[in-house]
């Protein structure tokens, strides 16, 4: 009877264990081929073409390219490698500009053919319209669609996923935005983290830690909307006094409500680190006539740095993560921010703002999956310096 | 010449009497033995003399301690000056996680010195002065971490040593020592002696036989019996005395 108990608990753990596992790796792989599919998608939007005269040399145009054309940022054919030749562009809400009603037809049915003779007299004009339009006999030419490429998504500078023809998925302004709210996040949760765990383990009675503590702790345990209320309300008007901002919300009062909300991991693993910092090691330098303060700056600080710093990279790989409080402070301008002072977006804030309009399985609904993809990395990468710093820790302890 | 005088002292954890009207002289540049059973009091009493049981909550201090002629207790003292005067080595070795240059400069970097060849100058001599030099010159950034456990417990005396104490406290030194590193300690004891008035606390009898000049027997908080070492291990004048050091009970 008991073996057979022992058996079945046995099994069911095994089997929770090895379920749970599976699953775990279903949804990265969900995720990664989610996320690789954007490289198989094409640069122009699907069912459509860019049409050019038979003359144009020009064949192949990059995303950058045909967004600047569309935005006539580029004007002139010369500038992608053809002729001296001013580009003209044609779109289908352009159509009412070069023909009557008339000439088109009820039911548009003979848009097909009038576009098309216009792309044939026009030598410098470019047409974006669906390719279903165009007539099988039509003596036009296609721009090349060539697939995304890795290079205009990592190295990419812009950030257009819903521009068309041709969406940019450029992600270096998110990873920056990313980075740079964290790396100040961190600038502003240390000083203050590392103070309030001295305070705590160092100079704080029992009494007053016994309360402190909790009431820290319960910090994590605010949503993450309200610390993003209390940034837009607070924060944010009081850096743009401060700062003379023309607008409030900025990388800096995303740092600082992530930094706040990083606090309480900080603060509980330094000062579980430093308390266990052995008596005999305070006791040895004080021995020496060191001061209180001196034994704390030079031996207890030190010895429970590996525990500090583990705090400190727990607590912001946590903020990094975060998606609500970011999103309502920091302005979510999707390009490389300059300075900390200017509005900026993070990773997680595109995702969660973005993942509702994308359309499934669309490019642009790929590219979200490829930014979690990455900051499935960037929070993976600092879970393993936390191991690494523990483990450290661990050999010298023992 | 009298280094430490204990007058009447009685001390308190809370309600717990730890010592009992404890009265007497440690003379200049003597090795003193303390011993008795476990919990007798011989740490309590040791660590009043560089103040290190200010630190612990609820206890108290009757009587006075002098070292040289001062009151170590008076108000106004100032404590980290005398535990640079009064240095300390504990029972279990404590290195910093420093190398072993930082371990032993790092007394007179608290006390304030900057000249960084007087440390290295300081730093050798004391490891010299630990007989651990020869072992450890071509190492000193390492981790004091790095070393045996009897090295490490030389370097801790060298620590203390590098900040020229006049006494040197130690509170079982050796016992989590194996018998070479023990003998080390031993040796080292007695060459410390002609610097530093040393009071050591010992389980061992042979130990306190050997590198003591006097020896004090405690016994549940009480100083029973004190007097040169050779004395009290040859013509105790108390029985309980006689009775500890033939081992017959503790
Ligand atoms: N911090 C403390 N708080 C309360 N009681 C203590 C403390 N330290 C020691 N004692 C008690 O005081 C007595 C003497 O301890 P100690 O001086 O360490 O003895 P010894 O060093 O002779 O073994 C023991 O009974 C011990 O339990
Ligand atoms: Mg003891």
């Amino acid at each position: 009877m008991k073996k057979i108990a022992d058996k079945t608990v046995r099994w069911v753990l095994t089997a929770s264990g090895f379920v749970t596992s599976v699953v775990i790796l279903l949804i990265i792989g969900f995720l990664f081929t989610e996320g690789a599919g954007l490289f198989g998608e094409k640069v122009i939007e699907e069912g459509y073409v860019l049409a050019v005269n038979k003359d144009n040399p020009v064949r192949v145009l990059d995303a950058a390219q045909i967004k600047a054309v569309f935005d006539e940022d580029m004007t002139n054919w010369k500038e992608a490698g053809g002729p001296d030749l001013p580009i003209e562009t044609f779109r289908l809400e352009d159509m009412d500009e070069y023909f009557t009603e008339e000439q088109l037809g009820p039911q548009y049915e003979n848009a097909g053919t009038l576009i098309t003779s216009l792309v044939a007299s026009s030598p410098g004009m470019v047409a974006f319209v669906p390719e279903s339009m165009i007539p099988d006999d039509a003596r036009l030419v296609f721009i090349e669609d060539c697939n995304i490429s890795p290079e205009e998504v990592f190295a990419g500078t812009e950030w257009y996923p819903t521009a068309t023809p041709a969406p940019l998925f450029g992600i270096l302004p998110l990873l920056a935005g990313t980075l740079w709210v964290s790396f100040f996040a961190i600038l502003i949760a240390l000083p203050f983290g590392i103070s309030i765990a001295v305070y705590m383990s160092e100079v704080a009675s029992e009494r007053v830690r016994g309360f402190l503590k909790p009431v820290i702790e319960l910090l994590n345990g605010i949503p993450s909307v309200v610390y993003g209320f209390f940034g837009l309300i607070i924060i944010v008007p009081l850096l743009q006094q401060v700062f003379g901002l023309p607008v409030g919300e900025s990388g800096l009062a995303g740092s600082i409500v992530l930094a706040i909300m990083a606090l309480p991991t900080i603060v509980t693993v330094a000062d579980d680190a430093m308390r266990n910092c052995p008596g005999a090691l305070r006791e040895g330098s004080l021995a020496l006539g060191a001061t209180r303060w001196q034994t704390v700056a030079r031996v207890v600080i030190p010895s429970s740095m590996s525990g500090i710093a583990s705090g400190v990279v727990l607590g912001i790989g946590r903020a990094i993560g975060e998606t609500m409080a970011v999103l309502m402070v920091t302005g979510n301008a999707a390009v490389v921010p300059h300075s900390i002072l200017e509005p900026l977006r993070t990773i997680p804030a595109t995702i969660a703002a973005e993942l509702g309009e994308a359309p499934a399985g669309g490019a642009h609904y790929q590219s979200l999956f490829l930014l979690g993809v990455i900051l499935f990395f960037i929070t993976f990468f600092i879970n393993l310096c936390v191991e690494y710093i523990s483990s450290r820790n661990r050999a010298k302890n023992s | 010449m009298e280094k430490i005088e204990a007058r009447d002292v009685n001390f308190y954890y809370g309600d717990f009497h730890a010592l009992k009207g404890i009265t007497m002289d440690i003379p200049q540049n003597k090795v003193v033995a303390f011993i008795g059973p476990s919990g007798c009091g011989k740490s309590t009493f040791l660590r009043l003399f560089n103040r290190m049981n200010d630190l612990i909550p609820g206890a108290r201090l009757d009587g006075k301690i002098l070292i040289d002629g001062q009151d170590i207790y008076a108000p106004g003292t100032q404590v980290d000056e005398l535990r640079k005067n009064v240095g300390m080595v504990f029972q279990r070795p404590n290195p910093f996680p420093k190398s072993i240059f930082e371990n032993v400069a790092y007394g007179l970097k608290v006390n304030g010195i900057r000249d960084k060849k007087f440390i290295a100058r300081r730093v050798e001599e004391s490891l010299r002065g630990a007989a651990l030099w020869n072992e450890v010159k071509d190492k000193l950034d390492a981790s004091a971490y790095a070393l045996s456990g009897g090295q490490q417990q030389r370097l801790c005396i060298a620590r203390a040593m590098a900040v020229s104490p006049s006494v040197l406290l130690m509170d079982e030194p050796a016992s989590a020592l194996d018998p070479i590193s023990t003998a080390k300690i031993e040796e080292l004891i007695c060459e410390l002696r002609s610097q530093v008035t040393i009071v050591i606390v010992t389980h061992n009898m042979q130990q306190a036989s050997r590198v003591s000049d006097m020896t004090a027997f405690f016994y549940m908080g009480e100083m029973v019996e004190y007097d040169d070492t050779r004395v009290i291990f040859t013509n105790p004048s108390k029985e309980a005395t006689q009775n500890y050091i033939t081992g017959r009970f503790g």
